[in-house]
């Protein structure tokens, strides 16, 4: 099941929260959905889920519009904040949402069962939600986003708040699910997105300005290369100058004030660790470390959305 | 239909899992009790064989209740944030305000039928005309479905219960008494139009026993639109 976002505008009042929003989701793919605060996030999933509607453009789910309200039944949601009926038991709660969600009647009681276990509220089950911890209340979110086997699963920050643990748990079920159906997930969490997400969309004020795999991104990046390295030397005057001598280096500093570890970074595009090998031989200076910074997804997000 | 249903059962239970329901139940029978059988005027200082008493008695003890029953049916799923929820599901406006509706109307029409029991009381006391009694729940009935729509509609206004509260409240007196009152003292056509706005000229008639289509339809007309604008309230929304 694919989603297709075309086009879509929205307004809040004046404010124009999305605009000319257009990306796609394939069958099986897990994306990953960045931005800051009040970039749109929320509101594309509450446009895809059907809660509101769009002022132009449209979302196809699986070849059918959201404006003809037959596309709901496609889709498992777990929003922001998971909202929950907090009297009711665990087990109560799952079966209303199946019945909601058409569940054939023979098969609520199978499904309220299977998605207890799949969620590990089995201790949990006859508990009142509002007895639950959130990481239990979280999974119970989850199972009633996964009651009816929806082909695509749209998830709002569905690890905040948890405990690295649960972190944990909740990312191996998201990339079980996603071998399957269709994921789309926002989140604050890079790493998180990078452990879990074939690919991934930030929007920033209404714009999308990137979409790609992670690689991709990084290689868009305005990034230069970063070398850490340390160097078992008497004195750092005599490697300072030798060292930013050479060709590819850009600029280096000292680090910590201490003799020997520096941080090189080379000129955009080039790297620079054989040459300060060779220049390391070549005068004796022991390489104690030297290890290549990697672009962080944290500076590629960052260098798109702070403007 | 299965979801009108499905979300009437759940907010029934929940009006007895929280104890809400039975809260209102007993306040309920509690002052209407009080008043009918006790105090004012009384069954037992009327000495009349009939449950008047108690049907204008209640015109008023609904009339507070009920705000009470509905105020949190919307404006607590707001709150909490269930509404965005529920309307993700294959479920529409109108179910969610119907199944609502019908679970308030059922709470209602369970205290109705605790007070049987004066039905049977004064049976025993003489001869009673069963045809008005019948007559006069029947109206209790109609007059109960037309302030749920207007306390669903305050609900689907305001995030804020106790807004929700006053606000049917503010409505009804409308109903009640003000339309009453505008009826007496305006002539002509205009005082004819608060005639047929003012509630107790329509239940005052149909708790006699006297059934008009008109007042039926009054009852009705009020309910449906209610219902309709708390349903386009939550519409608008989009």
């Amino acid at each position: 099941m694919n989603v297709e976002i075309k086009n879509v505008n929205k307004f809040y009042g004046y404010q124009k929260v999305l605009d000319d929003v257009s990306f796609e989701v394939k069958p099986g793919e897990i994306l990953g959905f960045l931005g800051p605060n009040g970039a749109g996030k929320t509101t594309t999933m509450k446009i895809i889920t059907g809660f509101i509607g769009l002022d132009s453009g449209d979302v196809i789910v699986n070849g059918k519009s959201v404006k003809s309200g037959e596309t709901k039944s496609s889709i498992g949601y777990l929003p922001e904040n998971n909202p929950l009926y907090l009297d009711m038991p665990v087990v109560d709660y799952l079966k209303f949402s199946a019945k909601l969600q058409g569940v054939k009647k023979e098969n609520i009681e199978n499904k309220v069962r299977e998605m207890i276990k799949l969620t590990g509220l089995n201790r949990e089950k006859h508990k009142l939600i509002g007895e639950l911890s959130k990481g239990y209340r979280q999974r119970v979110g989850l199972a009633q986003a996964l009651i009816h086997d929806p082909d695509i699963l749209i998830l709002d920050e569905p690890t905040t708040g948890l405990d690295p643990n649960q972190i944990i748990e909740i990312r191996e079920l998201i990339k079980k699910l996603g071998k399957e159906k269709t994921v789309i997930l926002s989140t604050h969490i890079l790493p998180e997105v990078e452990a879990t997400c074939d690919r991934i969309l930030i929007i920033n004020k209404g714009k999308i300005v990137a979409n790609g795999t992670s690689k991709d991104l990084r290689q868009q990046a305005e990034g230069s290369n970063i070398l850490k390295l340390k160097l078992i030397i008497p004195d750092n005057e005599l490697v300072i100058e030798k060292l930013k001598s050479l060709p590819s280096v850009e600029d280096i500093s000292v680090v910590d004030g201490e003799t020997g570890r520096f941080e090189i970074k080379s000129h955009k595009g080039l790297r620079s660790n054989r040459e300060i090998f060779d220049i390391c031989a070549k005068n004796n200076w022991p390489i104690d470390e030297m290890i290549t910074i990697e672009t962080k997804l944290e500076d590629v997000f960052r260098n798109l959305t702070m403007n | 239909m299965d979801s009108v249903l499905t979300i009437s059962k759940k907010e029934l239970a929940g009006f007895f899992d929280s104890l809400s329901g039975y809260i209102v139940l007993i306040a309920f029978l509690g002052f209407t009790g009080f008043f009918t059988w006790l105090y004012g005027s009384d069954i037992f200082i009327r000495k009349q064989v009939d449950l008047l008493v108690f049907f204008s008695i209640a015109k008023w003890t609904l009339f507070f209740f009920i705000p009470a029953i509905t105020m949190k049916l919307i404006s607590e799923e707001r709150n909490t944030g269930t509404l965005e929820l529920l309307l993700t599901k294959p479920v529409s406006e109108s179910q969610l305000v119907l199944g609502k509706f019908f679970a308030a109307f059922f709470l209602v029409a369970i205290a109705l039928a605790l007070t049987i029991v004066y039905y049977i009381s004064i049976s025993y006391l003489g001869k009673v005309d069963h045809g008005a009694i019948i007559s006069g729940y029947f109206g209790l009935l109609l007059f109960s479905a037309a302030y749920i729509g207007i306390g669903l509609f305050a609900s689907s206004i305001s995030k804020n219960q106790i807004v929700a509260f006053l606000l049917a409240l503010f409505i009804g007196i409308f109903f009640q008494i003000i339309f009453d009152i505008l009826a007496g003292s305006v002539t002509g056509f205009t005082g004819k139009i608060f005639d047929f706005l003012s509630l107790s000229g329509h239940f005052d008639s149909i708790s006699r026993g006297v059934w008009d289509t008109r007042d039926i339809i009054y009852f009705i007309s009020i309910c449906v639109l209610g219902i309709e604008l708390a349903k386009e309230n939550l519409v608008f929304r989009k």
